[in-house]
């Protein structure tokens, strides 16, 4: 066994948006699913936990230029050196679902897009909202294989609501038996009540400050869940059990603070 | 204890709810990650990695201070299990303090990391000289009261029976040992560069479980107290090993990472199937046999 980083290059940049860059990788990262991550090294910057973005052949990560992380990650080239260890975290269970719904909230896009192309047969509803038409990802893509409901904050783009306010009506009207989520955790809560109510499953994939992406330091936990191996996908059940879900995380310290300050902090 | 696995230090052991969950796979005991007498944030990613043969990590103490861990403490009795909290400080008043503030809350030990590898001032320094780790663990006994005391030393110290020694004169209830090994470094051929962004960082896992029990043998032909045995245990086999060179308990931490956060039932099974085995009826028949 090892979990070393393995030596990567930037084989191509795509930009997605402004503040959005979907950086591919030279050598793919084999055996990984939908919902998984990988820990993603810039040497002598950080290492930090992303989603893969891409899976089938190619791995790739979608970041949004947020901290001094990712200010490093949009100064990469073509060609670059970066260091990969992965894949982490348990992923979606996709047999679980017969007619499924995907609720994507902003970057909580970038986990759920392969997960649409993996259920693709299924003929999945994809609920996509942001705050503005800019910051939905990935539209091209998910729309060329299965329906698209937009929401936007802001109205630029679809109905002017939040993703979770028409959640209810699409499980009812599509006989929806498992919702998958990602995003903010304030709208998966929202997500998870939703589901509760209207007796459906949901898998929503949950994210925490990492130290070791596998599953011995604890930094990364919600009560006694640990988000890299136990996650980063949670069921209703386990939901069901945190007490600290939609309300508070902790920082790098180990400082138990509330989601909103969670979200702003930065190193 | 219902069986001799404790929960290591410095792993998982962030929260009440967490350590719950390490109780119900099967630990006998557990820590508290270690804490300071203030916020340190720790170093920066990568921190904890896996090479062939063991574990390094240069997580470098984060905590949020004892003031902010009240919460979690207060509620160490829901844990269903003898909880130990883990402390550091970077000088013999510093530990005092963090003693004086987690004594209140009554845990059923107090850990004294007088060893840790990754740290610049609140390290191995005090576990390398028998005249400073008798300090620090004088301060903390006379802090402490009635909760007992169990000072963490580290292999790198010149003569560790001698420090645990000096320990015991100190008035420490138990010892533990080892911290982890080191520091080590490993450099990535490619980015030329060490893969932790500290550069040096401890050494866990298989690979330090020689010294570990080599450091419990010589600590128990020293002194008169438990020993709960670190580094390196992973299987029930492992764990008949470090009793016999003298550990009353066993710590497991980077087992985790090999066999999951079941390890703790895994290696008492294993135990069990071993005593039945060899004829031992108790594991206390264990504690020290390679000795006689």
């Amino acid at each position: 066994m090892s979990d070393m980083p393995v030596s990567n290059r930037v084989r191509k940049i795509v930009e997605e948006n402004g503040e959005v860059r979907t950086i591919f990788l030279e050598y793919n990262v084999p055996g990984a699913i939908p919902g998984q991550f990988v820990m993603l090294w810039l040497p002598r910057v950080d290492e930090k936990p992303l989603a893969l973005s891409y899976l089938n052949g190619e791995a790739a990560v979608t970041v949004q230029r947020k901290g001094k992380f990712s200010e490093e990650i949009f100064k990469l080239r073509k060609g670059d050196y970066i260091g990969v260890r992965g894949p982490y975290g348990n992923g979606f269970d996709v047999n679980a679902c017969k007619k499924p719904c995907i609720i994507a909230g902003g970057m909580g896009m970038a986990p759920l897009a392969p997960l649409v192309e993996k259920l693709a047969k299924k003929k999945p509803v994809v609920i996509m909202g942001a705050s503005g038409k800019e910051r939905l990802i990935f539209r091209d893509r998910i729309g060329k294989i299965c329906k698209v409901e937009y929401t936007t904050d802001d109205g630029s783009c679809g109905k002017k609501c939040f993703a979770s306010d028409i959640l209810a009506g699409v499980i009812e009207r599509e006989k929806i038996d498992v919702v998958y989520g990602c995003g903010p955790e304030q709208m998966l809560k929202k997500v998870y009540e939703i589901c509760k109510k209207n007796k459906v499953e949901c898998q929503l994939s949950l994210e925490r400050y990492m130290h070791c992406g596998f599953g011995v330091c604890g930094s990364c936990a919600i009560d006694g869940f640990r988000v890299c191996v136990d996650g980063p996908v949670f069921s209703s059940k386990q939901l069901s059990k945190m007490s600290e879900f939609g309300k508070f995380a902790r920082l790098k310290y180990g400082k138990k603070v509330g989601l909103s300050e969670y979200y702003n902090w930065r190193e | 204890m219902k069986n001799p696995t404790v929960l290591a230090s410095g792993l998982l052991g962030v929260n009440v709810e967490m350590l719950k969950r390490v109780v119900k796979e099967g630990a006998g005991a557990v820590t508290f990650k270690s804490i300071g007498p203030r916020v340190k944030s720790g170093h920066r990613n990568p921190t904890v990695l896996a090479y062939e043969w063991g574990v390094i990590n240069a997580v470098g103490l984060p905590s949020p201070g004892y003031r902010d861990m009240g919460g979690e403490l207060s509620r160490m009795k829901e844990v269903g299990a003898p909880v130990f909290v883990s402390i550091y400080g970077a000088s013999v008043g510093e530990f005092r303090e963090v003693a004086e503030a987690v004594a209140k809350y009554k845990p059923a030990m107090i850990e004294v990391n007088i060893s840790c590898p990754n740290t610049e001032a609140e390290g191995m320094i005090f576990g390398c000289s028998e005249k400073l780790a008798f300090d620090v663990v004088s301060a903390v006994k006379n802090a402490c009261g009635s909760v007992p005391v169990m000072p963490k030393l580290t292999p790198q110290a010149q003569n560790i029976g001698r420090v645990a020694k000096a320990c015991e004169e100190a008035g420490a209830d138990a010892i533990a040992a080892i911290n982890t090994v080191g520091p080590g470094m490993l450099i990535n051929i490619e980015a030329r560069k060490p893969v932790l962004d500290y550069k040096r960082g401890g050494i866990s896992g298989p690979a330090i479980r020689p010294v570990a029990v080599r450091c419990v043998y010589e600590i128990y032909e020293e002194v008169d107290l438990p020993i709960l045995g670190i580094g390196g245990v992973t299987e029930g086999r492992d764990a008949v090993e470090m009793m016999q060179a003298g550990a009353t308990a066993v710590g497991i931490g980077s087992g985790i990472y090999y066999r999951g956060i079941d390890v703790f039932s895994k290696v008492c099974e294993e135990m069990k199937v071993w005593m039945k085995g060899n004829g031992c009826k108790n594991v206390k028949e264990l504690v020290g046999a390679a000795h006689e």
